[in-house]
Formats: C-alpha cells, sequence, structure tokens
C-alpha cells in the first residue's frame, strides 16, 4: 500500500441531514429545491435537522429562500475563494464542515459540478456514495437506503452505507418535487469560516460561458427531436413554443451542439414529468426512456413502426416527423387564434 | 516536460445494457450469454489520449480492473493503436463498490509510475456513477476536470479542458499530472487496425496484476474495501401505456393528435 489512510469516528457519532445547496450566484438551482423536499421527509422520519450548506461569494441572501423550501438550518461560507465551483477548494471546505459537524446523511444534486465535488469527497471522507440517486428512503434501523439505477435504467439497485458516515447520495435532476415555499418557516443561519486561500484553487478558469438556464424538468408541455430530425429542430421549437412548452432532445442531438446539454432527456440528462410530452424521430433507447416514463401523456411519431419507443408511448403516430407536425403546428395555432 | 506525455486511460467492459436481464425470482443478474462490450465513454477516452499521443508522443496504456474475460477487450483497444495494457485480475477485487475501484486503480497508477495524464470516461453504462474518476484524482492528490469535450495541452505547459456545466461551458487550466474525464459522443474512436489486431490478437501479452503484485492489502479492496453494499435490486419497470395506433393521413393523424392533447393544453 502507497497511499495513505486514516481511521474514522463512528457512525453514532453523526447526527442530521445536509443537503448542498449548488447555485448560479443569483439563485439556487432547482435540483437543491428538490433535494430540500425529500431531504425535508427523511429529517422527519429520522426526527433531526434538516441543513442547508452554501458556499459561494456574496449568497447570504439564498440562506433566507432554502429555509422557505424546508431548512432548519444554513451554514453559510462566503469567501471570494469559492466565487465558482473549484474542485480543491470546495473539496476542501466540504471536507472541513463535514468533520467538524458530523451530518449522518449528505445529499449532493448529480449535475456535473455536484458529481465532480461527490467523487472526490466521499473518498477524502472514506465514505460510500450513491450516484444519481432516483429514490431516498429510511429503514427501520435509521439508515439511508437509495435507488440507484444501473444498466441503462432498467435496474434499481437499492444500496446502503452501513459502517461509514456521512451517508452521501447525488441526486438525479427532476426525479424529486420541491415543496412549495412557505415564508413562515423559520430557522437559524450560521455564517462560517473554513480555510481556504487562493492556493486551494488550483485551476484557472480560461473561459466560461453560461447561455441559457432552461429546466426541461418543470415544463408541462415538451416536444422532444432525436435524431431522426437530422438536427432540424425548427418544427419542434415551433411547435413546444406554441404550446407554452420546452424543446427536449436525445442525447446525440445534444452531443452535436444543436442544443445545449440541458435539453437533453435520460440517464445522463434530465428526467421529466409533463402533462404531455411528443417525441418524433427518435428510438427509444432505454437511457433515453427512462427520462420520460413519468410523463402523464405520450405520443410518438416515428417512420419505423418496430421502434422500440412505440412501447413506451400512449399514441403512436407512424409516419414522417416532417409530414405530421406542420398540419399538427396548423391545428395548434389555429386554437390560438 | 519529458519526451512525450505517458498517458494512462482507464477503461471497463460493461455488458450491453439492452441484453440485461434480472430473474425475477432471486432478482439477481442474469449474466449468462450476455454480449459485452468496451464501455462507450471509455472508447471516447482512449481516442482522445491517441489524439495526444498523436500530436505529442508518448505512450498510451490501458487500464482496466476485473475479470479475465475483459482481456480480449483490452487487445482491441491494443489494436487501436494502445501501447500497452494492464488487467488488475483477482478474486480479492470482486464485489468492489467506486470506493475500492478508484484506490486500486489509483494504486496501479503508482506502480505503472511517472504518469502525466489520466483519462477515464465520464460513466460508465452499467454503474453509471461517474464517480471512479473522482475518487482516482483524489487517492492520487492531482487535479481533475470532469465531463471534457476537448483537451489540449497549452504553451504554458499546462492542460487545459473544455468543460460542459449546467447552462453551458467553461474551460479550465490545471497542472499535470492530472485526471481528465471524457464526456460520451466527443469523438469518433478510430477502428482497430488490421495488423495490429492479428498481432495484439496473437503475439501481444498484457500485464496482468493480482493483488499480491499491486502490493496492496486485501481488506482494502473488492468487497472488504467498499462502503456500500447492495440491499436489493428492483426491475425499473415503465408504466404500462396506452399504445393507441393512430391512423390515416399526415393531416388526419395531426388532427387526431390534435384531439387528444387539447384538454392539457387548455388547463
Ligand atoms: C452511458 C450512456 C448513456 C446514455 N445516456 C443517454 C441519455 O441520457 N439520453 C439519450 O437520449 N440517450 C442516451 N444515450 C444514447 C442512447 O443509447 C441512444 O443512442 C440515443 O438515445 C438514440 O437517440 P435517437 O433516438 O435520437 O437516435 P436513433 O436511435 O438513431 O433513432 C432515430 C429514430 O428516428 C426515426 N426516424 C428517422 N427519420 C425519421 C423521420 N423523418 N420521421 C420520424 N422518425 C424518423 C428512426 O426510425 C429511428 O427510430 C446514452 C448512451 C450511453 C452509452
Ligand atoms: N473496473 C474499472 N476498470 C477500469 N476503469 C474503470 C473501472 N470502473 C470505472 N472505471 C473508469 O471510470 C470511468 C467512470 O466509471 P463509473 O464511475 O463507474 O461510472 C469509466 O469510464 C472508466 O474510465
Amino acid at each position: 500500500m502507497v497511499l495513505a489512510v486514516t481511521e474514522a469516528p463512528s457512525p453514532e457519532d453523526y447526527r442530521g441531514v445536509w443537503v448542498y445547496l449548488e447555485h448560479d450566484g443569483e439563485e439556487l438551482l432547482n435540483v437543491s429545491l428538490e433535494i430540500m423536499g425529500k431531504a425535508r421527509e427523511l429529517s422527519d422520519t429520522l426526527r433531526t435537522e434538516l441543513t442547508g450548506v452554501l458556499l459561494g461569494s456574496g449568497i447570504g441572501h439564498l440562506a433566507r429562500i432554502s429555509m422557505e423550501f424546508g431548512a432548519n438550518k444554513v451554514l453559510v461560507v462566503d469567501s471570494p475563494i469559492l466565487d465558482h465551483y473549484s474542485t480543491y477548494a470546495h473539496t476542501k471546505a466540504m471536507a472541513e464542515l463535514v468533520r467538524a459537524r458530523k451530518p449522518e446523511i449528505l445529499l449532493i444534486g448529480a449535475t456535473h459540478d455536484g458529481r465532480d465535488l461527490a467523487g472526490r469527497l466521499a473518498v477524502r471522507l472514506k465514505t460510500g456514495l450513491t450516484a444519481d440517486v432516483m429514490r431516498l428512503e429510511i429503514d427501520e434501523s435509521g439508515l439511508l437506503v437509495a435507488g440507484v439505477p444501473g444498466f441503462g435504467g432498467g435496474i434499481l439497485a437499492m444500496v446502503k452505507c452501513e459502517a461509514s458516515r456521512p451517508q452521501m447520495s447525488t441526486v438525479r435532476p427532476g426525479v424529486f418535487a420541491p415543496l412549495e415555499p412557505d415564508r413562515s418557516r423559520m430557522g437559524t443561519v450560521e455564517t462560517v469560516e473554513v480555510d481556504v486561500s487562493e492556493q486551494d484553487v488550483k485551476r484557472e478558469i480560461l473561459e466560461r460561458v453560461v447561455e441559457e438556464r432552461v429546466d426541461i424538468t418543470r415544463a408541462e408541455h415538451l416536444v422532444v427531436g432525436g435524431l431522426g430530425t437530422g438536427g432540424d429542430l425548427t418544427l419542434i421549437r415551433n411547435l413546444a413554443q406554441l404550446m407554452g412548452g420546452e424543446v427536449g432532445v436525445t442525447r446525440p442531438l445534444a452531443d452535436e451542439g444543436y442544443v445545449s446539454r440541458d435539453h437533453q432527456i435520460g440517464t445522463t440528462g434530465y428526467s421529466v414529468r409533463p402533462k404531455v410530452l411528443i417525441v418524433a424521430g427518435a428510438s427509444g433507447a432505454m437511457t433515453f426512456t427512462s427520462g420520460i416514463d413519468d410523463s402523464e401523456v405520450i405520443v410518438a411519431i416515428n417512420t419505423d413502426r418496430e421502434a422500440p419507443i412505440f412501447d413506451h408511448a400512449d399514441y403512436c403516430v407512424v409516419d414522417d416527423l416532417f409530414k405530421v407536425l406542420p398540419p399538427l403546428i396548423k391545428e395548434v395555432r389555429g386554437s390560438r387564434e | 516536460m519529458k519526451d512525450g506525455l505517458k498517458i494512462v486511460v482507464c477503461a471497463k467492459v460493461v455488458p450491453k445494457p439492452e441484453e440485461v436481464k434480472v430473474d425475477p425470482e432471486t432478482m439477481t443478474i442474469v449474466r449468462t450469454e450476455v454480449e459485452n462490450e468496451l464501455n462507450p465513454a471509455c472508447k471516447h477516452a482512449l481516442e482522445m489520449g491517441l489524439q495526444l499521443k498523436d500530436k505529442h508522443g508518448g505512450e498510451v496504456i490501458l487500464l482496466s480492473m476485473g475479470p479475465p474475460l475483459f482481456e480480449g477487450f483490452l487487445k482491441m483497444g491494443i489494436a487501436m493503436g494502445a501501447d500497452d495494457a494492464v488487467l488488475l485480475s483477482d478474486r480479492a477485487f470482486a464485489g468492489a463498490d467506486t470506493y475500492a475501484t478508484s484506490y486500486a486503480l489509483a494504486e496501479a497508477v503508482v506502480k505503472i509510475g511517472d504518469v502525466d495524464l489520466i483519462l477515464c470516461g465520464e460513466e460508465t453504462s452499467d454503474s453509471s456513477t461517474g464517480q471512479v474518476p473522482p475518487g482516482v484524482a483524489e487517492w492520487l492528490d492531482v487535479p481533475q476536470i470532469t465531463y471534457v469535450s476537448q483537451l489540449e495541452i497549452g504553451e504554458d505547459g499546462r492542460l487545459r479542458g473544455k468543460r460542459s456545466i449546467t447552462g453551458g461551458h467553461e474551460v479550465i487550466a490545471v497542472h499535470m499530472p492530472a485526471l481528465v474525464s471524457v464526456e460520451i459522443g466527443v469523438n469518433s474512436p478510430r477502428f482497430p487496425d488490421f495488423r495490429r489486431k492479428r498481432w495484439a490478437e496473437r503475439e501481444f501479452e498484457l500485464k496482468v496484476w493480482d493483488i499480491g503484485e499491486l502490493g496492496v492489502e486485501p481488506e482494502m479492496v473488492g468487497l472488504p474495501g467498499s462502503h456500500t453494499s447492495v440491499d436489493r435490486l428492483i426491475e425499473a419497470k415503465s408504466p404500462e401505456r396506452l399504445r393507441e395506433f393512430v391512423e390515416g393521413t399526415p393531416e388526419e393523424k395531426a388532427k387526431k393528435v390534435y384531439e387528444i392533447i387539447k384538454p392539457y393544453l387548455q388547463s
């Protein structure tokens, strides 16, 4: 053995549920609010406190909002060093907080930054981490049981972390629902200092572009394009706009850069739950369909009658999307006028 | 910088997702007759490594932890252009979660020695955690850039990676040695070279390291070295859908679809 290993304290010393509150400097990400909704329930079951953890620069105003969404307590680390996410500085700050306060559960959104942090932090804290979970429960003995999707979403493994603490999970965006914000919810805000300095950042941001912040997980209506569109999303966009909804895509279209990753549905994208989802030109890979299963009504359009997407649809249209979408757009537009 | 780059590509072999079934009686995964493949994201990582080697010289070493059946797939990686392959294979490694996996891989990187860059896939299609790459980086105490679509070495010798973040992307620079996880779909992995393939299959011998050779304690790897355990498996069944076919001309179908969705649009 070359790499160092140290001993950790015992599980009984850990108490409370923590949610790492990811934000963009101005607003909390929806996934953070979603996790808080679920974490509130877990805290109640465990009869313990729910703490939100905010790391950033000039983010004090987010503490109040966190309480409206369910936190009893918010820990705020406000430092210019933590302005944008950096693996080293954020991991160091979180490790210091966890070691000092010892939460039994730590939940983090399964965003790219959230996963970048969680994977590193779990090893530093010598604890177990479940990834991208879609279910969270407390068992009879008070352990967290996390539902981890595997094999493209076809199987959910219920996973525990028995001996080490905190029990960490990253949580898939779009799976849980936030609480209705309630201004009368009270709690305490504590500002904490951690030992991070310029030397801890260890990366330089050369460029940073955040174009748009769409949230397809909340959309009431979604029109989704797959590779069958050939990358031409004009009709998809038109219909989505007329329906007052958003545009979704399968992974290859996001890979090709036709739209940002924020529009991507599936195991490596978002899970959605609209009232109506129209999907055109997608074959229905399991990694994709596991993201649309919570939709109320699904209409699928595909030229191939045998396409697996039809097994996941309420209404199946075997036809060319370029022939069916224009008259459908006409119908919807007609009703708007 | 020394002559060229020493790049380790961490690669795993996975069952094709469509082929995996759960035995409803025992609720265990049926692995017999399942077709395997090199994990897609790992293939993109290998291609990225080979491109860096084409540009800067050096060597690309495949690293994998898994059963002997992985060998054939690693040889395909050799045929694609990798110079060497190390397979960590021992019963003691079995049952590892991402903690124990990242530890074993990190120890292997230390043993390989003098590595400038470790490339991983963003995630595997069987466990899809994306946790192994940051885990390996933490064990090695090197910087990481995850979810990378473009990677280059700047004039200052630092590694520059374009990574996707919520709502956009960032380009960040870190010092090497470093670890990078590569996004699915960012390049087209090259085909195995025919002559190399014959050579890889007939003559090339990959290194197989057991736990003694890796020099790690049994309680640090495999099941004993893991922090998480699977309680039970649930088949994540999609809800039953109506699956009603809408017939007619495109216009008639459009009209029918509109009638179906109309009530939802008005609410
Ligand atoms: C680890 C991993 C994770 C992944 N995660 C995701 C994920 O999160 N989300 C995701 O979507 N994918 C994901 N994928 C990719 C996934 O496996 C499929 O490759 C992808 O979903 C296929 O996209 P598609 O249906 O748009 O394209 P295709 O499979 O190529 O299907 C195109 C369909 O369009 C139809 N078509 C063609 N022309 C027309 C026309 N004119 N009118 C109507 N229909 C037409 C065709 O009949 C075909 O069925 C992942 C893959 C891996 C390996
Ligand atoms: N058993 C393994 N052997 C080699 N590399 C692995 C192994 N498991 C995971 N990895 C690497 O870590 C990446 C992410 O895997 P995961 O964290 O399991 O989703 C993969 O694309 C590989 O590069």
